[in-house]
């Protein structure tokens, strides 16, 4: 019995996600008294066994050449025959976009019971509940899984990272890689910014700017903070962004420790995509903007004014830091 | 060409969330149903398209659900499709969903299965990638753009900070998502034939549930929101760095 801890790489390198994946799997391994173990597929550049310092005492690598791309079919079976190997109870991925596809698969094919984006630790007193978010954030659920192996992708952003002491053994698993049908044709990263769904910090416009020439008082802001950019929907439907960055119930889901949203109104759609942020902050000129509802600190303000000097303010408080 | 759309029901966005039976179950008063609005706006309308430029390409929709279900099923019937399959369940365990799903799609060999990126109500973003399993299909999810060569897919798919375009073999799992159609609006016309096309009924195989949902809660209320002058900022930074911690 152990938990074993999916560590999704990019390029060579662990992504930030996982840290938070292992973190949280050490803990469950902690809360069941078993072991937590690592798996990483491919072939990375990270000497692995740093990753000891987030609670897990040996990583699976499976270092195939085949597996540096994601093809979710190919990557199911690995993880499946690495959990039959390991004899993992409970499988643990991060629900990002590789997650959230990968454990959907790994699930039907060992008939193990999956909480997609988890959002705390399971409850082990009677059974095993683990609580996720439903009805786009507006509750949540508390679901039972019933079946012998079960597997959870929590959602980011959701679990304290916890580093401490500690180096992983790293053991090569031999197993069978079958060839994937999916070939990646190109590639179009954007690179140099965060991540919108791994940040920590969001920074996102609304209409109140009036046009993509004005989007650089915000560029400020978020640059300043280390922060991904957002936008509402009219936004990137205008193309005043790039269509990638909306946020709300039709475009990405976010859930960043601080959401800061600059001339949006806050319509229910919105709200859908980014109330799970732990802390939101508000900037509009109209103090009955919907918005206000749902923040925990506002601004009643011309974002013209008011964003220019917060970044400024930021800087300070930095310097004095 | 064989397209099957994966169709499901929920609750219109701006529902009124609350639970009823010791928080349960869903209390459904007064609440509107409509089609999940990434399997309406997005999937359906891709299929419908591929059929407009193909007359070959043939639809079908499912979806796992009750009676109830089938004035949401009429309705994508009205935008387009050929013939809809209700299987009669109220399962909210997405392996039972997709494993009723596969169940049908072994017997009618698709080349294409269209769903949703995600539920607004559910959010597992689950089924898609568990049909492909069960079919052992490749699974392509997030889709944002959708072609079809003769025998392979294009498809262009959201990646963590990114895009990634990729062709495929047909038969294929897709999950869609804003930027492979523009959403549409059914016209008389459909409506009309809609209700002669053919909407079968059909018991669901006997598979087992993984999950169970144990409980609702409601998120606690926001303490409401803390407002500061727009003449000092400063202190906004103060509490954002002091108070929240989140700076
Ligand atoms: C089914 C459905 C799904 C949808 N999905 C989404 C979604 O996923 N994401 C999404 O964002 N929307 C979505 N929408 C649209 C949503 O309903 C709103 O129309 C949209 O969010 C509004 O965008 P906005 O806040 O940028 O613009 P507006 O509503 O026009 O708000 C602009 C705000 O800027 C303020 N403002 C103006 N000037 C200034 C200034 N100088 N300084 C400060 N503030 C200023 C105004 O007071 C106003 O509150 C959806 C709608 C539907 C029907
Ligand atoms: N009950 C259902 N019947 C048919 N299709 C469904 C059902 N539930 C979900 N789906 C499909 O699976 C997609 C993803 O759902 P989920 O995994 O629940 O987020 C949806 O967008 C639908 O296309």
């Amino acid at each position: 019995m152990s938990v074993l801890i999916f560590i999704d790489q990019a390029e060579g390198h662990v992504k930030k996600s996982s840290y938070e994946a292992l973190s949280y799997g050490s803990q469950v391994a902690k809360q069941l008294g078993v072991a937590a173990e690592g798996l990483v597929l491919g072939t990375v550049s990270d000497d692995l066994s740093f990753l000891g310092k987030y609670g897990v005492s040996k990583i699976h690598q499976v270092a195939n050449e085949a597996l540096n791309t994601v093809d979710t079919q190919v990557y199911a079976k690995a993880i499946a025959d690495a959990v039959n190997a390991s004899g993992a109870t409970v499988v643990v991925l991060s629900h990002n976009t590789t997650g959230k596809a990968v454990a959907a698969r790994v699930s039907a094919r060992l008939k193990a019971g999956l909480v997609a984006g988890a959002i705390a630790l399971p409850d082990t007193t009677n059974g095993f509940v683990v609580k996720k978010s439903v009805f786009s954030g507006k509750a949540f659920a508390n679901v039972s899984i019933t079946s012998a192996i079960k597997i959870i992708s929590l959602n980011p952003n959701s679990f304290h990272v916890v580093a401490g002491e500690g180096s992983a053994t790293v053991s090569p698993l031999n197993i069978d890689v079958t060839a994937g049908k999916v070939k990646v044709t190109a590639t179009n990263k954007v690179s140099g910014e965060v991540s919108l769904t791994e940040a920590d910090i969001v920074v996102s416009g609304g209409r109140g700017l009036k046009g993509p020439e004005n989007w650089g008082i915000l560029l400020d802001l978020a640059k300043e903070l280390g922060a991904a950019t957002a936008c509402s929907r009219p936004v990137g439907d205008a193309h005043w962004r790039p269509h990638h960055e909306h946020v709300g119930q039709t475009g990405v889901q976010i859930a960043p420790n601080l959401y800061i949203a600059i001339g949006i109104s806050g319509a229910i759609q919105h709200l859908a995509g980014v109330n799970r942020s732990k802390v939101m902050v508000v900037i509009n000129k109209d103090p009955e903007a919907p918005f206000f509802k749902a923040a925990d600190y506002g601004i009643v303000g011309d974002a013209f004014e008011v964003v220019p000097k917060l970044t400024e303010e930021i800087k300070k408080m930095k310097a004095n830091s | 060409m064989k397209v099957l759309v994966c169709i499901s029901k929920t609750p219109d966005t701006t529902s009124k969330i609350a639970f009823k039976e010791g928080n349960t179950k869903f209390d459904e008063t007064g609440v509107q149903w409509i089609i999940n609005p990434y399997d309406e706006w997005y999937s359906l309308v891709r299929a419908i398209e591929l059929k407009e430029k193909d007359a070959t390409v043939t639809i079908h929709l499912i979806t796992v659900g009750l009676a109830d279900a089938e004035p949401i099923i009429r309705k994508a019937l009205a935008l387009g499709g050929d013939e809809a399959i209700r299987v009669n369940s109220d399962s909210h365990d997405s392996y039972f969903i997709a494993a009723q799903i596969a169940e049908i799609a072994k017997q009618n060999q698709y080349d294409i299965i269209f769903t949703g990126k995600e539920t607004i109500d559910y959010n597992g973003s689950s089924i898609g990638g568990m049909i492909a399993e069960l079919v052992d299909a490749p699974y392509i999810s997030l889709a944002t753009k959708f072609d079809l060569n003769a025998t392979t897919a294009n498809i262009t798919r959201e990646i963590e900070g990114g895009e990634e375009v990729c062709e495929v073999a047909l038969p294929v799992v897709v999950s869609c998502q804003k930027g492979v159609a523009e959403q549409r609006i059914p016209n008389m016309r459909g409506i009309m034939a809609a209700r002669t096309k053919p909407l079968k009924v059909v018991e669901p195989a006997a598979i087992d549930t993984l999950t169970t949902i144990a409980s609702f809660e409601l998120p606690p209320a926001k303490a409401g929101v803390k407002l500061v002058a727009a003449d000092n900022v400063a202190e906004l930074v103060r509490l954002l760095h002091e108070e929240a911690k989140a700076i």
